[in-house]
């Protein structure tokens, strides 16, 4: 609207300004002054007319605009003709503006945005604690505690449980949860469609009731909303959907349950106050601290202890947050990432901001011609503000899109079962917060890429500008602010690369660690029985007895086995046991416990230390049998021969008493990196369960046979669920200890990376200014015979002297860092030579191939153009 | 010497309007007139700015004080924009004048106390 009638004002304005001046040309001509004269004269008196123009701008108004568009045009010439500058400063502040934007959507997805429940500051996880840290509280306890404590408005239990589900293409096991009746009125969630839990639904004999998660309602029902008061079967047992919850729904601590029962207490952990396998979840009475709660609770469980000694024994209480109790694992690591994002996106500015230094250098001679022409400085002032915004506004852009890819790689490195665990990273996204982020980082950015070419050129007299024409200070003032920080760049960089080199090395170890047993051509199925056709041992020793040899009839399969848990898979599940004829004080012993199958330990190609292994007809009939590991033996029969001796429970009652037959050497019933535990392992005939793995060696390939081992176990029941096929490798591939692993060296790379490239960047900034400042030097130096070679070393000298001092700094800073990070590293030295030579051998190139092309570009110097171009 | 100016521009500021008034009160005139008229009649103690001539004179036309007109000077065989006081200028410049008035014996009252602010020049 505004630029026709402005053009219009304009050249009206330039009439009657030129009208003006010419009267007082004629004016000064008619005084006797020559016309040439009267010309200047005219002009001396009338002022600078650029300048009255400009004022006259001003006094329109909407000038500011058409004066940032102007600004705007000439910044983005600027950055486009300095290409070499804008090619560096951009991509590097991308760089460090995306890092520290995704790393921040992360902090924001896990820490800063509330939990999706009513009133959520409210909400706490209660457990009972037994020294040194929380555990499961037990269904009595819970009864107790809820019925006696007085800081608690309500208290609500949950436990995750798989269910089997009839579908038609067969017995699916489930991921469910069985909470209370007012597990959700206390997270303050209602649901969808139906109804809640009532009151009295989670009682012995209760008909069963079940909601849907969305997710499930969705896929398994179509949405369709007559689902609410059809009936299902869970496990065998007949269940009425009541409701469904909403979308988006999650419950963190939970196992991403597609089902919802209310609690029954009917399995028989839930009648023995000693046997715990619930969490739970409170919600704060009005004005009620979670200390003041936790107080509350723990007095409860010291009046709990005397009443009942057996069970509960230095059992005590603990109380938090329900949000601790979800992020508070990944917070120090999100923080730590945070200031590390931080620190990179330090280094970028800095680098840029050295750029900016330079780049101003060189164009020290137009700003003072531009003042000299009358330009004011305020005016110069917008120029650089507008200059820094473009450069900033660039390097956003850049940077939001490499925050964009970057955040898409968690989902697709995070295992599914990882991911049900932290639900808030499915919330990752460039949301308002995150945007709101990157935006503020921009406005710092450009307030100190406006600041820098300022207050550089306040410092600076006009005239001696004019005069000196930038030449050689500014190689100079760079070489020795961005020779610094190139050091300190690469320095950082080596601690990172090291870093990530034994992170590396220990996931490689990890990986490679001696499981003990053959742990190639491995393939493993999860079965679970329902409990209603296979109510106790005797079905189920039945079932595996049928199964077994139906699957070594399979072509390929070499030897099948059942054990209760899988080898490398966590130092749960243990028994408390003591050992007949040892003097007992109190303190039992806590051992890992295996049900297996006769042929468990030639099937996994275990070696037999000492006595026997088990056979098919040791069952409920025969004596009790066991079979411990070397560890075992090791540590609590040294010296005896542990054959012969008999094990039971810490009162020693008659049907636990079992006889050692034999001893086997340790392997990795845990994870990859834990200690040795003793292990303790009973003949699955004489200890039966309903949810065990089929483990299968196979002739040739052990992925192909899992099909054949599903179907095998539906050929003999339909309803018996099987899951989470997957082979020995896999398994130890996807493991606890090596996801961390993997996930520490990965993020740490990661760093290490960008690290590398921001390093190498500002190396390529320092040398290659250098060395358009020293073109006349060189051209110079060739005019009066330099050869090319000794061009190539002039360049390669300076190059070579600041990586050579970053790299020794880098060096001993590593090592320094290493010391530190051992906790973390597995079968490796934090001084490990092979690392650190690779590192700055790698580091070394990366400076070369930095160096490289400004070397080049100055030996190709032509002398004569170079002498000529001043 | 740049200095004395500027002290100069900045005795004009807030006056400029009201001397480009009382100017135009003789008739219509054209900017480089006015410029020349003021700096004759203060003997060229007031150096005309003429980037601060021309912002005012837009700015009094646009408040209405002041109307303009592309017209031939008796004297040269050329076009002038020239400026014309309004109904609105008029009066404006009584108000400005009363209060330059005032905003002078002020000063004056601070500056010599003992002699009346109608006497003679020391």
């Amino acid at each position: 609207m505004k630029w026709w009638p402005s053009r219009k004002r304009h050249a009206e304005f330039e009439r009657e300004l030129r009208s003006d001046l010419e009267l007082e040309e004629e004016e000064q001509q008619e005084r006797g002054v020559s016309p040439d004269e009267a010309w200047y004269a005219a002009r001396r008196a009338f002022g600078n007319t650029t300048l009255i123009k400009e004022q006259m701008h001003e006094a329109w108004g909407g000038a500011s605009f058409e004066r940032f568009w102007q600004d705007l045009r000439y910044a983005v010439r600027v950055l486009g003709k300095n290409r070499g500058f804008s090619a560096t400063a951009i991509p590097v502040l991308a760089l460090g503006i995306g890092t520290s934007v995704a790393i921040f959507a992360f902090v924001d997805a896990a820490l800063i945005r509330p939990l999706p429940y009513a009133d959520p500051q409210r909400l706490v996880h209660v457990t009972e604690s037994d020294p040194p840290g929380p555990v499961n509280i037990s269904y009595l306890d819970y009864l107790d505690w809820k019925k006696q404590n007085t800081t608690l408005a309500s208290m609500d239990v949950f436990t995750g449980w798989n269910m089997l589900l009839s579908t038609p293409t067969g017995t699916e096991s489930v991921p469910g949860e069985r909470v209370s009746a007012g597990f959700f009125r206390t997270l303050g969630v209602a649901p969808l469609l139906g109804r809640d839990f009532h009151q009295g639904e989670d009682t012995l004999g209760a008909p069963g009731v079940v909601m849907l998660s969305y997710g499930t309602w969705q896929r398994r029902f179509g949405g369709k909303k007559d689902v609410v008061g059809q009936s299902l079967k869970l496990s065998g047992v007949s269940h009425t959907v009541i409701g469904v919850l909403p979308k988006g729904f999650e419950f963190a601590l939970g196992s991403s349950p597609q089902f919802w029962t209310a609690l029954q207490p009917d399995n028989s952990c839930e009648k023995r106050r000693d046997c715990h396998n619930l969490y739970a979840v409170g919600r704060l009475k009005d004005g009620v601290t979670v200390q003041a709660a936790a107080a509350n609770m723990q007095s409860i469980a010291v009046q709990l202890e005397r009443q009942y000694p057996d069970s509960n024994q230095s059992r005590g209480a603990s109380v938090m947050p329900l949000s601790e109790a979800i992020v508070g694992d990944i917070r120090p690591i999100l923080l730590l990432l945070l200031s590390g994002a931080g620190l990179l996106l330090l280094i970028a500015c800095v680098n840029v901001s050295s750029l900016l230094v330079v780049h101003t250098e060189r164009r020290k001679r137009e700003i003072a011609v531009r003042g000299a022409l009358g330009a004011p400085r305020a005016r110069l002032g917008c120029q650089f503000v507008t200059e820094g915004l473009v450069l900033v506004v660039g390097g956003s852009l850049a940077g939001l899109a490499f925050a964009y890819v970057t955040m898409q790689i968690p989902s697709r490195l995070i295992s599914k079962d990882l991911m049900a665990r932290m639900p808030y990273l499915s919330g990752l996204e460039l949301n308002t917060h995150v945007l709101a982020f990157a935006g503020i980082l921009g406005l710092l950015a450009s307030i100190v890429f406006s600041l820098t070419p300022i207050l550089h050129l306040s410092s600076s007299d006009m005239r001696d500008d004019l005069t000196e024409g930038g030449r050689g200070a500014a190689g100079t003032l760079w070489r020795r602010i961005g020779g610094r920080l190139v050091v300190i760049e690469l320095a950082t960089t080596m601690v990172l690369l090291t870093g990530a080199g034994l992170l590396g090395e220990s996931l490689y170890r990890l990986l490679h660690v001696d499981v003990g047993f053959q742990a190639d051509h491995l393939s493993t199925l999860q079965v679970r029985l329902p409990g209603a056709a296979f109510p106790g041992d005797p079905q189920q020793v039945a079932f595996v007895r049928r199964l077994l040899p139906q699957v070594e009839s399979l072509p390929g399969v070499r030897a099948a086995a059942i054990t209760s848990l899988l080898p490398v898979t966590c130092d749960c599940t243990t028994d408390w046991v003591r050992i007949v004829g040892k003097p007992y004080n109190g303190v039992h012993i806590t051992a890992n416990e295996r049900d297996v199958s006769a042929g468990f330990f030639t099937t996994l190609h275990a070696r037999l230390l000492a006595g026997r292994y088990f056979t098919d007809a040791e069952d409920a009939s025969k004596p009790k049998v066991v079979i411990i590991n070397h560890a075992f033996a090791r540590k609590y029969f040294a010296g005896e021969e542990p054959v012969g001796k008999r094990l039971g429970d810490p009162t020693l009652s008659p049907p636990s008493i079992k006889q050692i037959i034999g001893v086997v050497e340790d392997f990795k019933d845990g994870g990859l990196d834990g200690e040795q535990l003793p292990a303790v392992y009973y003949p699955f005939n004489q200890s039966a369960g309903p949810v065990f793995a089929l483990m299968v060696r196979t002739a040739q390939d052990d992925q192909t046979i899992q099909p054949a081992l599903a179907a095998t176990v539906h050929q003999l029941n339909m309803d018996v669920g099987v899951e989470q096929g997957s082979t020995m490798r896999e398994q130890i591939n996807d493991s606890q200890p090596a996801y961390f692993h993997r996930s520490t060296a990965y993020v740490v790379g990661g760093f290490a990376v960008l690290a590398l490239i921001l390093s190498a960047v500002g190396l390529y900034g320092v040398i290659a200014y250098s060395v358009s400042q020293r073109t006349r030097e060189i051209g110079v130096r060739m005019a009066l015979g330099a050869q090319r070679g000794s061009v190539y070393k002039l360049v390669l000298r300076q190059a070579g002297w600041l990586t050579g001092t970053g790299l020794a700094i880098g060096l001993i800073c590593s090592i320094g860092a290493s010391l530190p990070m051992r906790s973390l590293l597995f079968g490796v030295q934090p001084w490990d030579a092979v690392t650190l030579v690779c590192v700055a051998t790698l580091l070394a190139i990366a400076s070369i191939a930095a160096t490289f092309i400004p070397a080049r570009r100055a030996a190709s110097v032509d002398p004569m153009q170079a002498l000529r171009s001043e | 010497m740049e200095k004395q100016a500027q002290q100069r521009a900045n005795l004009l500021q807030g006056t400029l309007d009201m001397l480009i008034l009382r100017t135009l009160l003789y008739g219509p005139a054209h900017g480089h007139q006015i410029g020349k008229h003021i700096q004759r009649t203060t003997n060229d103690f007031l150096q005309m700015q003429h980037g601060s001539l021309y912002p005012a004179l837009h700015r009094l036309e646009r408040r209405g004080w002041v109307a303009s007109k592309w017209e031939t000077a008796p004297d040269r065989n050329r076009e002038f924009k020239y400026y014309r006081l309004t109904e609105k200028g008029r009066k404006q410049l009584v108000v400005e004048e009363s209060q330059w008035k005032l905003m002078a014996e002020a000063v004056a009252r601070v500056m010599w106390p003992a002699v009346p602010a109608t006497g003679e020049e020391s």
